[in-house]
């Protein structure tokens, strides 16, 4: 399953992770973003040991948000050795978010 | 309610409707006139046609066919599709609800050549206020448009500020609006690491904080992309039913890519039409 993101858990899960992290910024409004919704969390599951897939809410998170100057949700960041590896906007296929993930 | 609203009138989506039609399917036909088809000045690659035959006859030959059989075909520009557990399909005078939506719109060949343009596109620049609007509350926004499908947006923007100008980018203006409007081509679109700051013409600079796009007649991937639908470099994703990931949501023709021929597009119509049966049967199963 999908983490739930946090400002307070975001370094120990995104950066300090030892894995690559793909982490959705969404909101429960966003049409596109109910769409994402379920195919990240079937990553998740298949990715499950090799990555980690973790979930931002904007509305509950938005330093977060800001920081990455997220614009646009669905918005996907890929972190690989705490540093920002890959992006993409908008609905994916869960296939090509597994070759960002690079796993 | 429609079992299906059909959107365009080209092969795939005529197609399309007579096979529904003919299996006693409530369909609705909405399309705007003109589509790729229409500049076909001859076809002489097509069935049945010896000698050839014009883009804009085969299209009025198809739609002719499908009125005789009794099939509503409507000339109005869709402006939002939008689904709850059915479709609700808006054009510039009505809303339509069915249980079912065929995109069949061709591919949109529109595109903002603007320098800059892709550089910002995500970053500052959206096509999508319902989507995206959240991230420019109280700024100072351009709306790039100058018809009902600008003024479709533009109604959602009015929760977001007051602050917006139109820029219609060339083209006079269809509607009436209450806010500045810059009818001066954009010449290039500028800013910096936190997104767009400005928009210029051939002779002022305008300060932006936010650009919103809703030029010409939004296209398949225009309505798709905001539903949650997969695009992919304009074309929409389908499974082997013709289905999107949006459930009931279905798409063929030149709008889910692959070789750009009449022949290609009324196969998808028919596969789609077939599949959308089972789906309606599954749904009453």
């Amino acid at each position: 399953m999908a983490k739930t993101i946090t400002k307070e858990n975001f370094k120990e899960i995104v950066l300090q992770s030892d894995k690559p992290v793909l982490v959705d910024f969404w909101a429960a409004w966003c049409r596109p973003c109910q769409m994402l919704g379920p195919i990240v969390e079937q990553l998740a599951s298949e990715v499950d040991g090799l990555a980690v897939v973790g979930k931002v809410n904007v509305d509950e998170q938005p330093e977060l948000a800001n920081e990455f100057r997220i614009m646009s949700i669905p918005t996907i960041l890929v972190f690989k050795n705490g540093k920002l590896a890959g992006n993409t906007v908008g609905v994916r296929q869960k296939d090509e978010l597994r070759r960002l993930l690079g796993v | 309610m429609y079992d299906t609203i059909v959107i365009g009138s080209g092969p795939a989506g005529i197609t399309a409707a007579i096979y529904l039609k003919r299996s006693n399917k409530n369909v609705l036909v909405i399309s705007k006139p003109g589509g790729a088809m229409a500049h076909d000045t001859l076809i002489d690659n097509y069935y049945g046609f010896p000698g050839g035959v014009t883009g804009a006859q085969l299209l009025d030959l198809g739609i002719k066919q499908a009125k005789d059989l009794g099939i509503e075909v409507i000339s109005e520009e869709v402006i939002a599709i939008d689904k709850l557990t059915d479709f609700s399909v808006i054009t510039s005078k009505h809303t339509f609800e069915s249980k079912t939506v065929i995109l069949a719109t061709g591919k949109a060949r529109q595109t903002l050549k603007i320098k800059g343009f892709n550089q910002f596109k995500g970053k500052g620049i959206s096509f999508c206020v319902t989507c995206d609007g959240f991230f420019f509350r109280q700024k100072k926004l351009a709306l790039v448009g100058y018809n009902d499908y600008m003024l479709h947006e533009l109604k959602d923007m009015e929760y977001l500020t007051n602050d917006i100008t139109i820029f219609t980018n060339g083209h006079e203006l269809t509607v009436d609006v209450n806010y500045p409007v810059v009818k001066d081509i954009i010449t290039e679109i500028k800013g910096d690491e936190f997104g767009v700051t400005h928009i210029l013409t051939a002779d002022t600079h305008y300060d932006v904080q936010g650009i919103f796009v809703a030029l010409g007649t939004p296209s398949a991937a225009d309505f798709a992309t905001r539903i949650g639908a997969v695009v992919e470099n304009g074309n929409l994703i389908v499974d082997q039913d013709y289905q999107t990931n949006v459930e009931g949501l279905f798409a063929c023709g030149d709008a889910i890519g692959g070789v750009l021929q009449i022949t290609k597009a009324s196969n998808d119509g028919m596969q789609t039409a077939i599949s959308l049966k089972k789906y309606l049967k599954s749904k009453t199963a």
